[in-house]
Order: C-alpha cells, then structure tokens, then sequence
C-alpha cells in the first residue's frame, strides 16, 4: 500500500497471520476448558460455561474487526464507505437478542403444551372457550 | 478513476449544477470495488440469517449435541481429538487469506509474477480447506449416518448407566456397566443386521438416577439440517472463490492486467470476496463448533 512502505506493510501481514493463529488458538483452548477437557468438572458449572462462552464471542468479534480492517483495508477507506458498510450490520444486534429470545420462549412453552396434554379436560367447565353460539356474531 | 480525461473535466467543474454529472467518487474508490463492498455486506446479512436462525432452534430445543463430541474425529483414524480438525481448517482459511493480501500488495507494485503466484498459493489453500471439509461430510454421512432430517446425536437429560453394551446386548451379570453424566452425547450406531437384511439402529438402553428406564432417542432434527445448509453454503462461497481466482490468475498471467494499468484492481476485489469468506467462517466457526 502507499500508506505503509513494502517491507512494512510485509512485515505487517505476517503480524497479522501471527495474530489471527494465536487468537484461533486461545479460543480452541477456552472452548475446550468451558466443556472440561482440559479441567474435569469445570463443564458443571454454568458460570465457567457461559463466561468461556462470552469471551470465545468477543475474540471472534476481534478477528472479523482485524480481517475487516487490516486485511480488506477498511482502515484507508474513505469515513462514509466504512460506515455505510458497517454501519446496517448494527440491526443484526437486535435480530440476535429478538431471536434468541423467541427460541427461548418457544422452548419454555414446549413444557408447558407437554403440561397441558398430560392434563386430562375438564368437559364439564368450559371455561374460556367460546361455543359455537357466541361465536356466530363474529361471522355475521 | 483518475485518468487524464477526468482530471480535465473536474478542472473544469465549477459550477454547482454539474455536480451531478458524474465523474466524481464521493467514497474515493472505484464503482466495482463499492459495489463487492455492498455485496458482502448483503452477503453477510444472508449468513447472519442462517446463522441466527441455528442460535434460536438451539434456544429452542431442551437438548443439543455438545460440538466437541460431534467433531472429534479427525483422518487416519484419530478419534477422541475433539475440534483438532476444524482448527486445521480454520487454519488453512487464514493462512490462504494472508497469501491472498499478499497477492494484493504484489498487484500494487505491479509485479505480475508475484500476483501469479501469491493467487496460486491462495487457490492451493482454498483447495485444502474443500478437501477437508469433504472429509468431513464423506465422516458424518458414510460413517456416523447423519442426513439432513436424521440427527444421530443424542444428549443425556439425566445421570445413569447403560443397561446394553455397544452393540445393543444387554449386560451378563457381573459386569461392569458403562456410567454416563447429563449433559453427555451420545452416537446411536448403524449396523447392518444379517437376520432382517437391512440397517439397524442401535439404541442402547439405560437405566437412569431417578430409577426410570429408557432408550437413547435422536437428537434434535435440526441439527443436521442447519449443519449441511450453512458449512454447505459456506463451502459454496469458497467453491465459486477457487473459480473466480482461478479465472482472474490465469487473466493475470496472461498480462491483461497489466495493459489495465490499475493496479491490479481486480486482484483486489477477489481478494475483498476471499477475505469475506474467511470473515464468515470465523462465525461458522464460532457458532457450529466452539460455542
């Protein structure tokens, strides 16, 4: 690049090869230690699950941040291309929690459906259902 | 771009109404290298898409194969080696990614035998990664028996012991049987029965802590689905990238860049596009085998 001589911008993708390898490494063992490969019993605890869970997420986020800048030259791009770039990645923030909220639920909601089908109906009492009477207004 | 005819009319270009006559480059780069810009980021929606959509089906589902079990072979027979093989792949993608900015940097100096043979050395990269993922599916497809609707890979709910042995008898007296945690995978085995003439499944039985028996049921149908469709659509990506770095080195070699005098302009969109698939796999990454 012009912004960097030959042999620094050389040597600069090497730190960068050098860089992506050790932060694949460190997630590799993270991962590995949040399901107790590397200490037996430490998958029991869901504290050191989801803490190895948030870190391996954020050096991930780090790495597409390096690839990103360093080696698609973002960094030398004019301010208005980087944000009209990166900028419509931001409402994937909203789509991770909404979706991972509705799955959730929906799991909570499988035990519950399961709790309703085992529970035998009460004929007698219907009560919140609408009879077909009640209903006929709603057609007219 | 800045060739001697812009540069005139833009000498020219005082008044206020031809700033809309073209010409000028607000974001300072070139149309095809804008538009490769917005096309990964349309293609990064597409991905996150899938890869959200694997998120909330694991939220949904009470129990999901733990990765580290399911990816845990690896060629030449090693087993138990858990992510080892992936992390070979993910290697592969970066180190190819490095040779590729280094093909860039060659294009800038405008050395043609440099661009050639850093490019060369990317596609080799990109030909590894595809052979090992092939490895990867011919293993769970030929040997595990995963399909995109059948999912071999149960976990436990509750603490207990098998009541069978591996390949679906049950225990003599005296021995000892085999102890299982909650939270642990399991592979149901395939095994081609003599008496009936076809395939098997062998789902072993199990007496569990609370006192109740069961059988190893399959995992949640998804899992397979979500994994042949993203690593697929992924592998696609780096697929087509091998063709088109194949095409634009063999332009390159023949010196039609060279004429182009731009730089090797389009040695560096391929290499925006090849970036971006080692972009995404770090979330595949991420999402399908660390997490």
């Amino acid at each position: 690049m012009a912004h960097l001589s030959y042999e620094a911008s050389i040597k600069r993708v090497y730190y960068g090869l050098g860089l992506l390898a050790v932060v694949t490494l460190v997630e590799v063992f993270i991962s590995l230690l949040g399901k107790g490969h590397i200490i037996k019993g430490a998958e029991n605890y869901s504290v050191v699950i989801y803490t190895a869970g948030v870190i391996i997420a954020v050096l991930s986020l780090y790495k597409a941040y390096f690839i990103i800048y360093e080696f698609m030259h973002m960094k030398y791009e004019v301010k208005g291309l980087a944000m009209s770039v990166l900028l419509p990645t931001a409402l994937l923030i909203w789509a991770i929690i909404a979706f991972f909220q509705e799955g959730n639920s929906w799991k909570n909601r499988r035990e519950q459906i399961k709790e309703k089908n085992e529970t035998p109906a009460d004929t007698k009492n219907l009560q919140g259902m609408l009879s077909k009477q009640d209903t006929l207004w709603l057609r007219m | 771009m800045a060739t001697a005819d812009t540069v005139l009319e833009h000498e020219h270009d005082v008044q206020q109404g031809d700033q809309w006559g073209g010409g000028k480059e607000p974001f300072k780069v070139s149309y095809g290298k804008l538009m490769m810009w917005y096309f990964l980021l349309s293609d990064a929606f597409t991905f996150a898409g899938f890869l959200i959509a694997y998120g909330s089906l694991r939220f949904s589902s009470p129990t999901w194969p733990v990765p580290d079990f399911v990816f845990s072979t690896a060629p030449f027979g090693i087993h138990h080696a858990p992510l080892i093989f992936v992390t070979i792949m993910s290697f592969l993608l970066i180190i190819s990614s490095v040779t590729m900015v280094r093909a860039v940097q060659e294009g800038h100096r405008e050395n043609k035998n440099g661009v050639v043979f850093w490019m060369l050395l990317t596609i080799l990269g990109g030909i590894g990664f595809l052979s090992c993922q092939a490895w990867e599916w011919t293993n769970l497809i030929a040997t595990e028996h995963m399909t995109v609707s059948t999912n071999p890979f149960g976990t436990h709910v509750v603490s207990g012991e098998y009541l069978d042995d591996e390949h679906g008898h049950a225990y003599k007296d005296g021995t000892q049987r085999e102890q299982f945690k909650a939270g642990q995978s399991y592979l149901i085995h395939k095994h081609f029965d003599e008496k009936t003439g076809h395939d098997e499944w062998i789902q072993r039985r199990f007496l569990a802590e609370d006192g109740t028996t069961g059988v190893q049921q399959f995992g949640p149908k998804a899992f397979g689905a979500l994994f042949f469709f993203i690593t697929g659509f992924h592998g696609f990506h780096v697929f087509s990238g091998v063709a088109f770095l194949t095409i634009i080195m063999i332009n390159a070699a023949s010196g039609l860049y060279v004429a182009r005098r731009n730089g090797y302009e389009m040695v560096e969109k391929i290499g925006l596009y090849w970036h971006f698939v080692d972009l995404v796999w770090v979330f595949v990454f991420l999402v399908f085998y660390l997490l």
